[in-house]
């Protein structure tokens, strides 16, 4: 990809109508921003539509939208957290990523020069991930109806033969695998909000999981659920394969890996780690004789050092996620209620 | 988390517990009444009814603030948030507290209404600052704890000349509530609770010190032990008091030695003192009218007070019907005794304030301790 800044007047001037007009500027805007950044074969055909070759097996699809505020955090802005996003979404179903599409939708009056900023980090994301961004789209809305700019990517991808993972197949004597520390990405985005600014190292999470479900599947094609929890954290996202399943979670408090800095965000603000959102992190059940070698796959791989077997799948009729506390007694872990922190991805 | 895990420590808890065991007379109940939310939370996040006999059971008190907030002064919040210019600025947990006909802050935000959440008074400051141009009111809500910043914003508006920040003013005070609480009339037909001692506030004691309870404990013949919010302090106190009602004991003890002492933050009580006086009556949800229970601003600083700035319009304003958070409030009925628990009310869809905060026993209940014995109908089972 080329890494060539756009040419000077992109690191003055601002979005302006003309942008999304469809006439000279939007193509100026598209030819210096989005391919010079983007650059690949595919998106090089300047067709409205992507065309590629597709390898055997079945398809799969995503689209995911991001309105994150800040754009910009620690460890990562929107445009690299739309490509993982995507990305993640379709390593979930234990796919292997093959192209994305990305549609912006800009402010009127938002800086070219952090318009650029994203979408270096968007066609960096996607080389690092080894996944092009082949087509896109580019709307601008008038000052005041929207807030910068919000980011829809959309992705496909290949399931090989014999790979069945769902969120309704956890059955009971299963257990659960979680790939590392949580509430990393929502403390980062939270120390950097409005009115709420706090000094902390913690970075985002924020990465792209194919590779590492790609080890996993390649030792154990037997996955049942894979689930990254984002929005509402383990507890939610556990609540949903419980519900999807049929079946009751118990997980142990102390076997969770919390990172120091994010316990004592989340003591501070009143959080509770369980709940707050993940951007590179997967949940994995499977049977209880797999877990050992899977723990040990995962933990090879950069982006699953503190993996961790964090509890069990269990019959329950009432489909809760219970606790074992590590201070000796039980409760139970509920879906989030309400807006815990909105925006975060 | 150094000097947080010690006091989460599992195997302290359990030399805890069989030391409670060993001291609970079985042949007698002990009802130990927590008074503030922070307990509540406490008790049900970690467990701890797990780990104590059956005959000792926690009853939850009325200190959770956003519970106590009494409907009218809600639905006035909403009026001042909906008024032309304003921006109300408030605590998270009052958001999605439903006033009259289920109207909540967020919703009146849904309308059009400007509302900031902040984490503190001086986020408040901050954004009266950035909008010269706006009226930035602050909910102000909360026992003694939450008192001191308040006072401290109004006078830091006062040095700054910051004409564009008010304070609607709705704090209260601990040792009337707990006073009221024993000395309460039960309405009829309700079946009356018998206390056996309290676990005095923790965060509230920091303030005001525990020298004022000791009236209280005196006069009503009730043990009150200062606990702090860790779940092993909640144990550590509940073999304290265990020890007084055994011995026919009732004095006011402190385990929360670390931060509570018997004079309390001077400094914070004499700020808190400079601002705001004494209410001479005030309306609690749940305990009615409580004489000499809430603090508003001084006329000194009649200019910070939103109640005089703007006018609020009288109101019929009405909880839900068959809500039984007045009760439970009390201590006289258990979440799972509401008909609306679980059924139409839940934390997605709260009809009383007890199911909105997290230190709510509503809340408390029905996110971490249904699995103990509380039988719930199941979601879509409701008649």
């Amino acid at each position: 990809m080329n890494s060539v800044n756009a040419p000077p007047k992109y690191r003055t001037g601002a979005v302006d109508m003309t942008h999304g007009g469809g006439g000279r500027a939007t193509a100026e805007l598209i030819e210096d921003l989005f391919h010079r950044h983007l650059k690949n074969p595919i998106l090089d055909q300047r067709h409205d539509a992507a065309v590629f070759d597709v390898p055997p097996g079945r398809l799969v699809m995503s689209t995911d939208a991001h309105v994150i505020s800040p754009l910009f955090f620690p460890g990562g802005d929107i445009g690299s957290l739309s490509v993982h996003g995507t990305l993640n979404d379709i390593a979930m179903a234990g796919a292997r990523p093959l192209s994305l599409t990305a549609s912006f939708i800009l402010e009127e009056g938002f800086p070219l020069a952090d318009l650029e900023r994203i979408v270096m980090s968007m066609a960096r994301a996607a080389q690092e991930a080894g996944v092009p961004v082949v087509s896109g789209d580019t709307k601008v809305v008038e000052k005041g109806k929207g807030d910068g700019v919000f980011i829809t990517t959309a992705g496909v991808g290949v399931l090989p033969d014999g790979v069945s993972i769902s969120p309704s197949a956890a059955r009971p004597g299963q257990v659960v695998l979680l790939s590392g520390s949580i509430g990393d990405h929502g403390v980062a985005i939270l120390s950097k909000r409005e009115n709420l600014e706090f000094e902390t190292e913690i970075l985002s999470d924020s990465a792209a999981l194919h590779s590492l479900v790609a080890d996993m599947i390649a030792a154990v094609p037997g996955i049942a659920v894979l689930r990254d929890p984002t929005r509402g954290g383990l507890a939610t996202a556990l609540n949903e394969i419980a519900h999807a399943s049929g079946v009751g979670v118990t997980l142990e408090e102390d076997a969770i890996p919390v990172g120091p800095d994010v316990e004592g965000a989340c003591e501070l603000l009143g959080l509770d780690p369980l709940y707050v959102a993940n951007e590179g992190k997967l949940i994995c059940i499977c049977a209880a004789a797999d877990a050992d070698l899977l723990l040990e796959i995962m933990r090879a791989h950069p982006l699953g050092r503190l993996s961790a077997k964090v509890g069990k799948i269990v019959e329950d009729a009432d489909r809760m996620v219970v606790m074992q506390t590590g201070f000796g007694g039980s409760r139970v872990v509920d879906w989030l209620s309400g807006e815990q922190l909105p925006r975060i991805c | 988390m150094k000097y947080i895990r010690e006091f989460r420590d599992g195997g302290l808890a359990r030399k805890l517990a069989a030391a409670i065991s060993r001291e609970a007379d079985p042949d007698r109940h002990y009802n130990l009444m927590e008074f503030c939310g922070g307990h509540t939370h406490a008790i049900f996040r970690y467990g701890v009814q797990d780990l104590v006999p059956a005959n000792v059971e926690y009853v939850h008190g009325p200190g959770c603030p956003v519970c106590v907030l009494p409907v009218r002064r809600l639905d006035d919040a909403v009026e001042l948030a909906l008024k032309e210019g304003v921006i109300l600025t408030t605590y998270g947990d009052m958001m999605r507290v439903p006033g009259t006909k289920q109207k909540s802050l967020i919703r009146a935000r849904a309308e059009g209404a400007d509302i900031r959440m902040v984490y503190s008074t001086q986020d408040a400051l901050n954004v009266a600052r950035d909008n010269p141009d706006r009226q930035v009111v602050f909910f102000a809500i909360g026992f003694e704890t939450t008192t001191p910043p308040t006072a401290v914003a109004i006078l830091q508006a006062q040095a700054e000349g910051l004409t564009n920040f008010t304070v609607f003013c709705n704090h209260v005070l601990t040792p009337p509530a707990i006073a009221h609480i024993v000395n309460a009339p039960f309405e009829p037909g309700e079946k009356p609770v018998r206390i056996d001692g309290f676990l005095g506030p923790s965060h509230v004691s920091s303030v005001i010190g525990w020298a004022p309870y000791e009236p209280a404990a005196r006069e009503f013949k009730k043990p009150v032990v200062i606990a702090g919010f860790e779940p092993l302090d909640v144990m550590q106190s509940t073999l304290m008091l265990i020890r007084q009602i055994n011995k026919g004991r009732h004095v006011v003890e402190n385990q929360y030695t670390r931060v509570v002492t018997r004079e309390g933050n001077r400094k914070a009580q004499s700020l808190v003192a400079q601002v705001l006086e004494l209410r001479r009556t005030f309306e609690w949800r749940g305990l009615g009218y409580v004489p000499d229970s809430a603090l508003r601003i001084r006329d000194t600083y009649a200019a910070f007070d939103a109640e005089k700035r703007f006018t609020v319009s009288p109101k019929d304003s009405r909880e839900v019907k068959s809500c039984e958070c007045p009760a439970i409030l009390r201590g006289v009925k258990k979440p799972t005794e509401c008909k609306l628990f679980g059924t139409v009310c839940t934390p997605d869809n709260p009809m009383g304030a007890c199911m909105v905060s997290s230190e709510g026993a509503c809340a408390a209940y029905w996110t971490y301790g249904r699995k103990r014995g509380a039988a719930i109908p199941a979601k879509g089972a409701a008649a």
